[in-house]
C-alpha cells in the first residue's frame, strides 16, 4: 500500500519533470540567463523588500520570462544581516561574488541601501557586470555633486560606469526640497542629519542650495541619533528662532523622536515647521510619531518622482497591472524595480546577437552592460528619459507630500501636495 | 528665548536625562560594590524593563493615556509588576552566570556578564523585532507653566519632565534608606568591605548578593518604565548605549559608590545637554568622555569615590 503510492509519487513527479524540461528546451533555444537582485528582506524591510520583488517579477512576466531566446532566472538575494535586520556591509559583498561568480549570472539588480552599494558596484564592475539599482539615491555613487571626495571614481576600477539608476538620486532632491522651502516662505532654516550616507547627503545638497538661493541656514549639524532624546539639540533650535526644521535622514534613525520632541519644546507651525526627504515617506513613521506631532509641526516630504497615482501612460499601466497581480499598493520603490528590469530586458534584446557572438561570460555581460549605457528615449513610469554618461536618469520629476487628517488607524496620512522641479 | 531662558531649559533637559542615567548607575554601582563585577547584562535588564512594562501595560489594556483615578491605581501597579520582573530577572542571571564563578578569577564573570548581555539583546530581538518600537502615551503630556499657571513663558516643563524626578528621587531616598538603616542594608555594607569578615560576622554572603541584584534589577526596571513613558520609543540595542552612559555615569561618580552614581548620572545628563546647546551634538560623545578621561587623572577613583562610607 505505502510502496505503491510512493511509487505513484514518483511516477508523476518523474512525468512533470520531463514534461518541464521539454517546455524549457522548446523556450530557451539559447540557454537561460540569471538576474541576481539583493536588498534587505527582513524585518522592518519585509514590506519594502518584497515590493521591489514583486516589481522584478511583473516585468520577468511580461515577457513571460523569455527574452530573445534566453530564459530569465531570478535569484533573490537579502543582503540584511539577521542580526541587525539591517543591511550588512559583508553579506553585500557575499551576495555580489555570488553574483559575479555565476556563469550564468548576467545583470546583478541592487542595492536598496547606498551604503551597500557602495561595497558592490567595484564587486560587479571588475566582472564588467551591469548593476541596476531600484532604489540607491546617493549621489556619489555616480557624480561628483554631493560626493566625498575620490567619489564615484573609487566604485569603478574597471575605469567604465556599469551602475545605473532609474531613479533620481538625492541631489536633485536636496535641490529641490530647499527650493520648495523658500516657496512656501521659511525665512530661517536649521537643518539636522542623522551622519549617515543617505542623511548627511541629502541635508548638504540642501544646505548648498540654500545658500545658494538666499535662504539663510542657521546650521547643518549632526545628530547622536541613537539617544533617544533630542530636546536639548531642539531647544537650541528654537532659541535660534528658526522656522523650519530639515531632517536628513531615514525612519530608522531617530526621526519619530525628533518630530515628537518638537512637539514638546513648542516648536510647532506656524512657528516653526518640519521637512525631510523620501527616506521619510512611511506610514510607520506617523504610527510612532504620532499623527498630532506630524500634524502640528505641518510635516512635508520631498519624493523623488511623481507619486503612483499620479502617474500617466506607462506608469499609470504599471501602477494598475501591479495593483491587480499582488493585490496591494506598491511600495515606494516597487515599481522602479520594474522599471530596472524592463531596461535590463529591453538591453539584452538589442545586444542578443553580441550575446550569442561573446567567446566567454565577461563578454556577454559587458555587451548587455554596454546596451544599458546606450538606454534612450527609454518610455518609463515618470515618462521619457535616457542614462546620461553617468548612469543616472536625465529628468528631475518630484513630488511633495504633506501630512493630513485621515479616517484610518493611524489617523493620518501622506498627501500629495504639489509636484516639483 | 533670551540667554538665560535657554540655559534654565537646557539645565531641565540635562536633569531629567541625567535622572534616568543615575537609576541605571545605581545597579551598576551596588553591584560592583558588592562582588567588584562590572555587569554589562545590566543596561539590557534596563531595556528588557522598558519592553516588559510596555507588556503589562497591554495586558491591562492601557493604550491610551491614564486619568485620574488611574494615575494612582494602575501607574503604581505597573511600577511594581516591572520593578518585580526584572528584578526576578536579574536575580536568575546571578544564579546562571555569575554565581558558579563566585570563586573564579575576576575575568570570568565578566566575560558570562558580556555573554548575557547579548542573549538578553537577542532575546528582545526576537520578542519585539527590529524596528524602533512605539511606546504609547501612557502618561498625560500637560504643559505646566502655560497650562496650569497661566504664564506665558518661554520656558517648557510638562507633567513628564515632574514625573521623572518624581520618580527617581523617591526610589534614591527609598535605596539610601534600605542602604543605610535597614539589616539588610548594613549586611549589604558589610559584604562590600570585607566578603570574608562578614561571613565570619554570621551574615549569609549569597543571600546579600542575591538582595543586591534584586534591587539592582528593580532599578533597571523602574528606570525602564520612566524612559518609555518620556521618550515613547523602544529598540532592542538601546540597552547597550543607555549602559554605556550609565557605566560612564558609575565611573565618573566613584563605581562603588551610590551617591557618586547618581551625581554622574546629573552630571553626564547635564554635561551632554550643554554640549549640544553651546558646542554641537555632534561633539557631544566625545565631550563627555573627554571630561570622564580629565576627572578620572586628577581624581582616579571618580568625584565621590574615596568615601568608603557610601560603599555599598
Amino acid at each position: 500500500m505505502r510502496l505503491s503510492r510512493i511509487a505513484a509519487v514518483a511516477v508523476v513527479l518523474f512525468a512533470v519533470a520531463v514534461a518541464s524540461g521539454d517546455v524549457a528546451a522548446q523556450q530557451c533555444p539559447k540557454g537561460k540567463l540569471r538576474l541576481y537582485t539583493s536588498w534587505p528582506m527582513q524585518g522592518a524591510m519585509v514590506p519594502e523588500g518584497t515590493g521591489m520583488k514583486n516589481g522584478v517579477d511583473l516585468a520577468v512576466a511580461e515577457v513571460n520570462g523569455v527574452v530573445a531566446g534566453y530564459c530569465l532566472e531570478v535569484v533573490n538575494l537579502d543582503d540584511a544581516s539577521p542580526q541587525t535586520g539591517k543591511w550588512d556591509g559583508a553579506v553585500e559583498a557575499e551576495n555580489a561574488n555570488k553574483a559575479v561568480g555565476d556563469p550564468l549570472a548576467i545583470v546583478y539588480i541592487g542595492t536598496y541601501n547606498s551604503g551597500a552599494a557602495k561595497v558592490s558596484i567595484p564587486i560587479t564592475n571588475r566582472a564588467h557586470m551591469a548593476q541596476v539599482t531600484p532604489a540607491n539615491t546617493y549621489p556619489g555613487l555616480t557624480k561628483k555633486r554631493g560626493a566625498a571626495p575620490g567619489e564615484p571614481e573609487i566604485y569603478r576600477p574597471g575605469g567604465f560606469v556599469n551602475y545605473f539608476r532609474p531613479v533620481p538620486a538625492d541631489d536633485i532632491q536636496g535641490a529641490v526640497g530647499a527650493k520648495w522651502a523658500k516657496r512656501l516662505g521659511v525665512k530661517k532654516v536649521y537643518i539636522l542629519n542623522d551622519q549617515e550616507l543617505y542623511g548627511k547627503g541629502i541635508a548638504d545638497v540642501f544646505e548648498a542650495t540654500a545658500k545658494k538661493i538666499g535662504l539663510p541656514v542657521v546650521a547643518n549639524e549632526g545628530i547622536d541619533w541613537k539617544q533617544p532624546d533630542q530636546k536639548p539639540v531642539l531647544t537650541k533650535i528654537r532659541a535660534s528662532g528658526a522656522d523650519l526644521v530639515y531632517l536628513g535622514g531615514v525612519i530608522e534613525t531617530g526621526a519619530q523622536v525628533v518630530i515628537r520632541q518638537m512637539k514638546e519644546v513648542g516648536l510647532t507651525a506656524p512657528r516653526t515647521r518640519f521637512m525631510g526627504p523620501d527616506g521619510l515617506l512611511e506610514e510607520e513613521l506617523l504610527k510612532s510619531a504620532t499623527c498630532d506631532a506630524a500634524l502640528g509641526t505641518d510635516m512635508r516630504i520631498t519624493f523623488a518622482g511623481l507619486p503612483f497615482e499620479k502617474m500617466r501612460g506607462v506608469g499609470a499601466k504599471t501602477y494598475e497591472t501591479y495593483k491587480t497581480k499582488f493585490g496591494k499598493e506598491p511600495t515606494s520603490y516597487a515599481l522602479y524595480a520594474a522599471e530596472g528590469t524592463r531596461v535590463i530586458l529591453d538591453a539584452i534584446k538589442r545586444s542578443a546577437p553580441a550575446i550569442e557572438k561573446a567567446k566567454d561570460v565577461t563578454e556577454k555581460r559587458e555587451a548587455v552592460r554596454k546596451a544599458i549605457a546606450a538606454t534612450k528615449n527609454f518610455e518609463g513610469i515618470n515618462g521619457k528619459w535616457s542614462f546620461d554618461e553617468n548612469g543616472d536618469v536625465d529628468y528631475d520629476t518630484m513630488s511633495g507630500f504633506k501630512v493630513v487628517k485621515a479616517h484610518t488607524p493611524i489617523g493620518c496620512t501622506f498627501q500629495i501636495e504639489t509636484s516639483l522641479a | 528665548m533670551t540667554w538665560w531662558e535657554v540655559l534654565v531649559q537646557q539645565t531641565i533637559n540635562g536633569l531629567t536625562r541625567g535622572a534616568v542615567f543615575a537609576l541605571i548607575a545605581l545597579g551598576y554601582t551596588m553591584v560592583y560594590g558588592i562582588i567588584e563585577l562590572i555587569n554589562f547584562a545590566h543596561g539590557d535588564v534596563f531595556m528588557l524593563g522598558l519592553f516588559i512594562s510596555l507588556a503589562w501595560f497591554t495586558l491591562l489594556g492601557v493604550t491610551t493615556p491614564l486619568t485620574g483615578w488611574q494615575l494612582v491605581t494602575l501607574l503604581p501597579l505597573v511600577f511594581l509588576l516591572t520593578m518585580l520582573t526584572t528584578a526576578a530577572l536579574n536575580v536568575a542571571i546571578d544564579r546562571v552566570a555569575y554565581r558558579p564563578l563566585r570563586r573564579s578569577t575576576r575575568l570570568a564573570p565578566l566575560i558570562t556578564a558580556i555573554g548575557v548581555s547579548f542573549m538578553l539583546e537577542n532575546a528582545a530581538l526576537l520578542w519585539m523585532g527590529p524596528a524602533p518600537i512605539a511606546y504609547p502615551d501612557v502618561f498625560p503630556s500637560v504643559e505646566i507653566l502655560r497650562e496650569w499657571f497661566g504664564l506665558d513663558s518661554a520656558i517648557f516643563v510638562t507633567t513628564k519632565d515632574v514625573l521623572v524626578v518624581c520618580a527617581t528621587v523617591p526610589l534614591m531616598l527609598a535605596l539610601h534608606y534600605f542602604v543605610t538603616r535597614t539589616r539588610w542594608g548594613k549586611a549589604m555594607r558589610a559584604t562590600a568591605q570585607d566578603r570574608e569578615t562578614a561571613q565570619a560576622m554570621g551574615i549569609n554572603v549569597e543571600r546579600t548578593i542575591l538582595v543586591t541584584f534584586f534591587v539592582g534589577g528593580a532599578l533597571a526596571g523602574a528606570a525602564g518604565l520612566i524612559q518609555g513613558m518620556y521618550y515613547n520609543i523602544g529598540q532592542w540595542w538601546m540597552g547597550y548605549q543607555a549602559g554605556l552612559r550609565a557605566f560612564t555615569a558609575a565611573v565618573l561618580g566613584g563605581i562603588g559608590s551610590m551617591g557618586g552614581a547618581a551625581l554622574g548620572g546629573l552630571v553626564i545628563g547635564l554635561l551632554s545637554a550643554w554640549s549640544d546647546q553651546y558646542i554641537s551634538a555632534r561633539w557631544t560623545n566625545a565631550i563627555v568622555f573627554s571630561i570622564l578621561i580629565l576627572v578620572l587623572v586628577f581624581r582616579p577613583h571618580g568625584l565621590l569615590g574615596e568615601r568608603a562610607a557610601d560603599k555599598a
